[in-house]
């Protein structure tokens, strides 16, 4: 049930005014692109009005941007400037089937970061600061526009990845880097699951600077990306290749951007009816959780580090795995298994504790997205 | 500089708090007392600041940092960790009524695992003993703070340690994926693991950086990265620090990323050259730029770099063509704090700017250094703005701290005004803490001392630092014996 018609503030004091007046729920949305979590029953409160970049200072690598700014239009900004955001942010609308426009909003408040995570870091890694409103309704500003900042309580990484439960953005500052003019993979083909992440795990322990290595169960392809300048790619390529001899002959592919784009989408699971789950996990136990997950496919990225698994509907995957050194997302399911289901993993007691005391204390009345990460 | 009064009801405890401490741990004599020892505690490495503390404790275990916290929470006893107390910023400075709680009998290597990457150790391990255990397999931590011989893990979570390296490698938190912390009620927490990305909100976050204010931290998972087969520096001398500046800009947007960039200016090459005779250009300011790689794509990097340089008129360009080379143009900076000293007592600022302003801040900085009549060296990681402004006075010229402290304030006021923070990597600890108005309104402190709230209820972990005085009153006193007492006066000594 959706309640009301949506609010769609313009600017930050008309956000703050709403969260305020609100006498119930709120379902914040940006580019309403990634439905992810428990379904949350509330009027929808839009931070699309917010768009447009504060400030933009290539030699400082320094982005400042509305949380309501459409990702399309960042990367258009920073590529004239032959600039990206680092962490590679994925586009959920193949997987989830939505529509729209993805904003930088959305992207920050869940921590979506791409496969270049495992060498660059994630979205948090990149932000610099934050402006939000919180359950009250009060603006709070953390952190800054510089790229060392120690400087008090680190809020703005906080409200990265808290999915809108402690605070509506509505302005990140992130630290962007140069973009590469060349990129290359290196393939491997029917390596086991196994020899996969080692082969992976090896390559990433080089220094080689690895900027990308999935392993599509399905197709039998191990996929390793360099990037930078064209010769240093192919000096690096080559020492690369030498060194995994031993798990075969590596194809080269030169600039492969849409096979990493569909890496990022997770695209094996677009269009067929699994229930699509993140597990994130140390790449030395992935194959060994992939093996107790009785899978339909399977897409390791992050070196093994990240595991895309997609079961039946309506399969409780952590039932399967047991206890690990990681935690299970539930990405893609119908409204009634993402009810039944917690789509987030259920943290310890301890840490249940703590976050529901931050809720408590960040949104007095519970009316952010309540119970979208439980 | 304020600290609350000792609260008479804690002091008054001090023998039984001390009696449950010994039957607590394993060893007795890991419980401090005589005033004679406690005075080795009394400061960090904010030497003009020491008050020695009610005692101090060097558990072994995490389920003795546990039992510790469960008597000072039920005695109400205000806690200040303590990693290697080499904090810059006062962080490990005690109360009269506190208890110092040191991790630094707790330095083992409890996991190293290449294919995953990371290493798990007991916090009181130094930054350099990270790195100590994996270099031999070809991995290093990257954080590096210049202190990284002393400084404890501990301490870098609580200060989110930077370094030199920190253009490229990021800072603590972005090299920190899980922890082991103990709350103030002696619960055992567990955040993250040795997995990317904790789940649930990202409690890492507010951890680290926290200044020992949320909780004790007794073992962390780092990620440790492949050694790069090569760097090498180059230096590069300007007639005009303003262009050296600029140049840094021109280097950063030409889409070069090189690990480091480091800046001095005429004070501190002048410094440095008398203290290790580097070989220094006689100029107003340098920049030292470091790239890694293989020797061809080295090579091409710093064909970039010195044709960027080469546009900004350079009085020198020196590129290494030896590990000898590269280690005498390192040399002066890595001494530059050392070679400071020798001039005289120095406080290091530590705020951060962006750096298009760089050129405008040095000249404000001089221009304050002339209306206060004390110098200033400025030596800095310019690639990413963390500026290090020396302010020399004389410890012993009645006034001449104060006034230090008075344009070193006046510095970092200018570094928010242009839109920087206060402090970049050394935390704000007591030296910073009554600055944060300067850069945050009441309601954003105000959320951050909600995360405090939720973590440590009773205000007793490290409560005097970080938040004003004032601003924390409150919370503070909620919890102490019946009469508060009037604020303490710490004078510098």
């Amino acid at each position: 049930m959706r309640t009301g018609e949506a609010l769609s503030p313009t600017d930050e004091a008309e956000l703050a005014e709403a969260v305020r007046a609100a006498d119930g729920p709120l379902r914040i949305v940006g580019g309403g692109t990634r439905d992810i979590g428990r379904p949350v029953d509330g009027q929808v409160l839009s931070v699309a009005g917010l768009s447009g970049v504060t400030l933009y200072e290539p030699g400082a690598l320094t982005l400042v941007v509305r949380a309501g700014t459409p990702l399309a239009e960042i990367e258009a900004l920073l590529a004239g400037q032959n600039q990206r955001l680092p962490f590679e942010p994925m586009d959920h609308r193949g997987l989830l089937g939505t529509k729209g426009a993805p904003t930088i909003g959305g992207a920050i408040a869940a921590n979506v970061s791409g496969p270049r995570r495992v060498q660059v870091g994630a979205a948090r890694d990149f932000v610099l600061g934050a402006r939000f409103v919180d359950g009250s309704g009060t603006v709070i500003s953390n952190g800054g526009r510089v790229m060392k900042n120690v400087t008090g309580t680190d809020l703005a990484r906080l409200i990265c990845g808290a999915h809108g439960t402690l605070g509506v953005l509505t302005e990140v500052s992130l630290k962007v880097l140069p973009d590469v003019s060349f990129a290359a993979d290196l393939t491997f083909e029917g390596l086991d699951d196994g020899a996969a992440v080692a082969a992976m795990s090896d390559a990433l322990g080089t220094p080689f600077e690895v900027t990308g290595a999935a392993h599509d169960a399905l197709a039998g392809t191990t996929r390793l990306r360099l990037e930078g300048a064209e010769a240093s790619v192919r000096y690096r390529a080559g020492a690369l290749a030498q060194r995994l001899s031993r798990y075969g002959a590596a194809r080269t592919c030169d600039n492969c951007a849409a096979r990493w784009a569909a890496i990022r989408d997770a695209a094996p699971f677009h269009g067929t009816d699994d229930d699509v789950w993140r597990v994130h996990a140390r790449p030395s136990a992935a194959a060994g959780l992939v093996a107790r997950a009785d899978a339909r496919r399977t897409l390791y990225d992050w070196g093994g580090g990240l595991i895309w698994i997609g079961c039946a509907p309506g399969t409780d995957l952590r039932a399967r795995l047991g206890d690990f050194d990681g935690h299970a997302t539930l990405v893609r399911a119908g409204e009634g298994t993402r009810r039944a289901i917690p789509p987030f993993a259920p943290p310890s007691t301890p840490i249940a504790g703590l976050s529901a005391g931050l809720r408590a204390r960040f949104d007095p009345r519970g009316i952010l997205n309540p119970g979208l990460m439980e | 500089m304020e600290m609350p009064a000792p609260d008479a009801r804690v002091m008054a405890l001090k023998s039984s708090v001390v009696g449950r401490l010994r039957a607590a741990l394993a060893d007795g004599r890991a419980v401090i007392d005589d005033p004679a020892e406690t005075r080795a505690y009394e400061c960090d490495a904010l030497t003009a600041y020491r008050c020695a503390p009610l005692c101090v404790v060097l558990p072994a275990t995490t389920q003795e940092v546990s039992a510790i916290l469960r008597i000072c929470h039920e005695a109400g006893v205000p806690v200040v960790p303590r990693g290697s107390g080499t904090s810059l910023a006062g962080g490990a400075l005690p109360t009269a009524d506190c208890v110092v709680l040191g991790v630094s009998r707790m330095d083992g290597v409890l996991e190293t695992h290449l294919g995953d990457r990371i290493i798990r150790v007991q916090t009181g391990r130094t930054n350099l003993a990270v790195t100590g255990a994996v270099e031999a397999d070809g991995f290093f931590y990257a954080p590096d703070p210049s202190s990284q011989l002393a400084c404890a893990i501990a301490g870098n979570i609580a200060m989110n340690s930077g370094g030199a390296h920190c253009l490229k490698y990021g800072v603590t938190t972005n090299n920190l994926v899980g922890v082991t912390m103990v709350l103030m009620d002696g619960t055992i927490v567990e955040f993250g693991g040795a997995h990317m990305d904790a789940g649930g909100l990202d409690l890492l976050a507010v951890i680290c950086g926290s200044e020992g204010q949320l909780g004790v931290v007794t073992e962390a998972t780092l990620r440790i990265l492949p050694r790069p087969e090569g760097a090498r520096p180059v230096l590069i001398g300007f007639d005009d620090s303003e262009v050296a500046g600029a140049c840094v800009a021109d280097i950063i947007r030409a889409g070069v990323l090189p690990v480091a960039i480091e800046f001095m200016d005429r004070l501190c090459i002048e410094a440095c050259e008398a203290f290790a005779h580097a070989g220094y250009p006689d100029c107003e300011a340098l920049l030292i730029v470091e790239v890694e790689g293989s020797e061809a794509e080295i090579d091409a990097q710093l064909a970039t770099i010195l044709d960027i340089a080469r546009r900004h008129d350079p009085v020198e360009l020196r590129e290494s063509r030896s590990a000898e080379e590269s280690a005498r143009i390192w040399l002066g900076r890595k001494s530059a704090f050392g070679a400071m000293g020798q001039i005289g007592d120095y406080m290091c600022l530590d705020g951060t700017i962006p750096v298009s302003a760089l050129p405008k801040v040095l000249g404000r900085i001089g221009a304050l250094s002339r209306d206060y009549g004390l110098r200033v060296g400025n030596v800095f990681h310019a690639g990413d703005g963390n500026m290090h402004p020396l302010i020399l006075y004389d410890a012993n010229a009645p006034g001449d701290l104060e006034k230090c402290e008075a344009m070193g304030a006046d510095i970092l006021r200018l570094c928010v005004e242009v839109g920087g923070c206060l402090t970049g990597e050394h935390g704000v600890g007591i030296e910073k803490r009554d600055l944060m108005g300067v850069q945050f309104g009441p309601a954003d402190l105000e959320a951050q001392m909600r995360v405090k709230d939720v973590f440590d209820p009773g205000w007793l972990l490290n409560p005097a630092k970080v938040f004003p005085l004032q601003t924390s009153a409150g919370r503070r006193e909620r919890n102490r014996g019946p009469a508060p007492g009037a604020p303490e006066v710490l004078s510098a000594r």
